[in-house]
């Protein structure tokens, strides 16, 4: 035991003593706190407007286009005699020009865009919105229906509420899926990150030949165990520094830019089905947002996040280990070996990328028992509510995978890490897999 | 009528053994390892193939093979790394134990090895507390060493700073820095220059004499015939020769003399098979010719400079041993 905690502290210390450590760790926070900001301070400043000059052959939207965004506007123009449409737009001192032929409704060369440079989508979007208003508004009129009436018409919509019947309160199914997804994707991250850290341990202590001296004094599985959790343990203290440093950027950016801090909500990186929510909402439902978020059993969702960043770090750090023995010094064959550890992450989080959506179905209750999956499944089900026995279940199986694979790997590991510059083929793998 | 023994015949016979045995343990040095039918099988070969070899406390042993005969396999076993299919290995008197011995055995691999990042200090310390020393007693011995070999300029350097020489050096202190009783070094000698050589030549003497067994592997005869002193000759994972080296000289001498005189001798023709001047070599066919020759020298008043006797180098006897071997795989695949 004294030595693995030798070998634990040797890991830790000559990582988090790296410049690299400390640099990745305070300045990814900040980079990704920049990145935030840079693009809060841009969508906040208002772009140049620009205008559209509207050359109305057909007379159809005389006097209609009279609408202007913060970005466009309209300005009806004549052309003169003999001028082209590059010099129509210099001398209206207009940006785009649309020219509308007379049409039947159906021809899409009846209506064109011309700008220097070509016509941006945004641009051609709001106008074909406005246009198509219009258009709308006249066959509607031509119906005999009233645009007010169609207007009170469009404003009115249904509500919903949305209440778990286990728990007997009502659910925020956005939230829900946006916190979701959050941790899944960490969790994913987190054993990408560290659990290929673990394999470039392992490769270097083999290659230098340093292992055959250290598994003369402790045993191969002290050496593996002592490093996935020293490297475990980097991870934590990383993870811990970066929460507490994001914690302080937070509060410490309103009183650096005033006004800002509304606005950072909206900015935040969320799930398309939570931006879109938050955008047709007035600040009461900000409200219902902010209480939904704060509702959410915490208290659960963390345990269950370190229960199983854990769980899966451990259960793939040893896969990792062993694969890392293996190699010589080709980083290609690092890569070859690799690919049966890396499919099973990425079905996680494709599995993951729909449980956010549908976290009852039966893929998603599969990924979140099955122990290679579990770690990053179970973790965008648990904010939607997960039955006891399933998350017992799930539990109990990562912990079973995870004494099995280390078992496993520890036996690769101990014959891997004392073959040089042999390329072991997978058979033999199994061998050793079965061998005592 | 029968005559019967109060005490039965057998019963005596086993008693005075027992009696010769015992003596015989009494005198002779105490037995430091004994590995019995050791084997051990990869894929397609069989690396260790039933070797027995007994190695005495404080005796500096040899291993010596061809490159893949099996030496480093066998060592490796010896050192808990890996365990044998087969056999078992006796350290002290009692069955090894990797975890439990470990603390008393050094292990310089045949493939050098150390943190190429870490400073030379930390990871001596490091080292040295994995085999069970305190931080304290790992100082203390770690001065001691560095004070020795003249390293204390080292502490803050990192391996990869060092030119090969001096990290060889540092590979041996970090081997023996926890004082192992038994000390195995695969290929010692590789890769060093005459004069770091010399300096870990001179560690393994001063270390022997202490009272440290050494077990050390090489393809290099000529060292073992100036270190060891009992050897046992690897070849296709197994012994083919075993004993001390002045032993297994005497084994393999060939009868051959050399006389070196003031005058022609003019005389043994048939004995002679080599002259340069008045130097003579004999090959002698049976031990009269000894008394023979050197009795005419006598007789005849002529003076003689020098006499020795011509054993064969290892070298020798190893290529003859191993090519017969070779000749015998030879034969039966052919």
């Amino acid at each position: 035991m004294n030595k693995i905690w030798l070998i634990i502290k040797r890991e830790y210390l000559t990582r988090v003593r790296k410049k690299s450590f400390l640099v990745t760790t305070i300045l990814i926070p900040l980079l990704i706190f920049g990145l935030m900001t840079s693009m809060i301070v841009l969508s906040l400043k208002s772009e140049q407007k620009q205008t559209i000059a509207v050359l109305d052959d057909s007379g159809f939207f005389k006097h209609k286009l009279d609408t202007s965004s913060e970005s466009y506007s309209f300005k009806y123009v004549d052309r003169m005699q003999g001028e082209s449409n590059k010099q129509l737009i210099e001398r209206t001192k207009s940006d785009i020009l649309l020219h509308v032929f007379p049409f039947n409704g159906m021809d899409a060369d009846s209506i064109l865009l011309y700008k220097e440079g070509g016509v941006s989508l945004s641009a051609k979007s709001y106008i074909g919105d406005e246009l198509n208003t219009q258009y709308q508004i006249r066959l509607l009129e031509s119906a005999g229906i009233d645009k007010v009436q169609i207007d009170s018409i469009n404003s009115r919509s249904l509500q919903m509420k949305s209440y778990d019947l286990e728990n007997n309160k009502e659910t925020n199914s956005e939230i829900a899926s946006s916190i979701g997804y959050a941790m899944g994707f960490l969790i994913y991250i987190i054993i990408f990150i560290y659990g290929a850290g673990v394999m470039r341990g392992v490769m270097e202590e083999k290659t230098n030949r340093i292992a055959e001296v250290i598994v003369s004094s402790v045993k191969p599985f002290q050496l593996m165990m002592g490093k996935i959790i020293g490297i475990g343990l980097v991870g934590l203290t990383q993870f811990i520094m970066w929460g507490v440093l994001m914690l302080i950027l937070q509060l410490a950016l309103p009183l650096l830019i005033p006004g800002l801090g509304e606005s950072m909500h909206t900015g935040m990186p969320m799930s398309p089905d939570v931006q879109t929510a938050m955008q047709s909402i007035d600040e009461n439902d900000k409200m219902k947002i902010y209480n939904a978020i704060m509702d959410q059993n915490w208290g659960m969702i963390l345990s269950c996040f370190l229960f199983y960043f854990l769980g899966g770090y451990f259960l793939y750090a040893a896969m990792f280990a062993a694969v890392g023995s293996l190699v010589n010094e080709d980083p290609q064959e690092a890569q070859q070996l690799t690919i049966p550890i890396t499919m099973p992450i990425i079905f996680g989080f494709i599995i993951m990328a729909t449980s956010v959506k549908d976290p009852n179905s039966s893929l998603s209750i599969f990924g979140s028992l099955f122990p290679l999956t579990s770690p990053i499944v179970m973790m965008a089900r648990i904010p939607y509510g997960v039955p006891l026995w399933q998350l017992i279940l799930s539990m109990v199986f990562l912990v079973l995978g995870f004494v099995l694979m280390t078992w496993l790997s520890a036996k690769i590991y101990r014959t891997g890490i004392l073959l040089y510059g042999k390329k072991v083929s997978w058979k033999e793998i199994i061998k050793w897999m079965r061998y005592s | 009528m029968k005559f019967t023994y109060p005490i039965s015949l057998p019963f005596i016979k086993k008693l005075c053994c027992f009696i010769l045995l015992k003596s015989i343990f009494v005198y002779q040095e105490r037995v430091m390892l004994e590995l019995q039918h050791l084997k051990k099988y990869y894929a397609t070969q069989k690396a260790v193939d039933d070797i027995s070899l007994t190695i005495r406390e404080g005796s500096i042993f040899g291993l010596l093979g061809p490159n893949g005969a099996g030496k480093s396999s066998l060592l490796r076993m010896v050192t808990g790394i890996t365990m044998p299919d087969e056999g078992k290995i006796m350290m002290g008197g009692e069955a090894f134990d990797p975890v439990k011995h470990s603390r008393y055995i050094g292990y310089m691999p045949e493939e050098r090895g150390l943190y190429k990042k870490m400073k030379i200090g930390e990871q001596t310390l490091y080292l040295a507390q994995l085999k069970g020393l305190s931080k304290i007693e790992s100082m203390q011995k770690i001065k001691y060493w560095f004070d020795k070999l003249d390293m204390n300029s080292w502490w803050n350097k990192k391996v990869e700073d060092l030119s090969k020489g001096m990290s060889q050096k540092l590979q041996f202190v970090t081997t023996v820095i926890h004082d192992p009783k038994l000390l195995i070094l695969d290929e010692p000698f590789s890769g060093l220059d005459p004069v770091n050589s010399e300096v870990i030549k001179n560690e393994i003497f001063e270390l022997a004499q202490k009272g440290t067994t050494i077990l050390f592997s090489t393809h290099r005869m000529e060292q073992v015939e100036e270190i060891c002193e009992d050897i046992a000759l690897v070849h296709q994972g197994k012994v083919i020769l075993n004993g001390s080296v002045v032993e297994i000289k005497q084994q393999f001498k060939e009868n051959k003399f050399r006389l070196e005189t003031d005058q022609a001798l003019n005389h043994f023709d048939e004995l002679i098979i080599d002259q340069k001047n008045t130097t003579y070599t004999f090959q002698y066919k049976e031990p009269e010719n000894a008394k023979q020759v050197l009795g005419y020298c006598l007789s005849h008043d002529i003076q003689i400079l020098n006499y020795q006797e011509l054993l064969p180098s290892l070298n020798d006897i190893f290529i003859r041993k191993v090519e017969g071997s070779a000749a015998r795989t030879f034969s039966i695949n052919s």
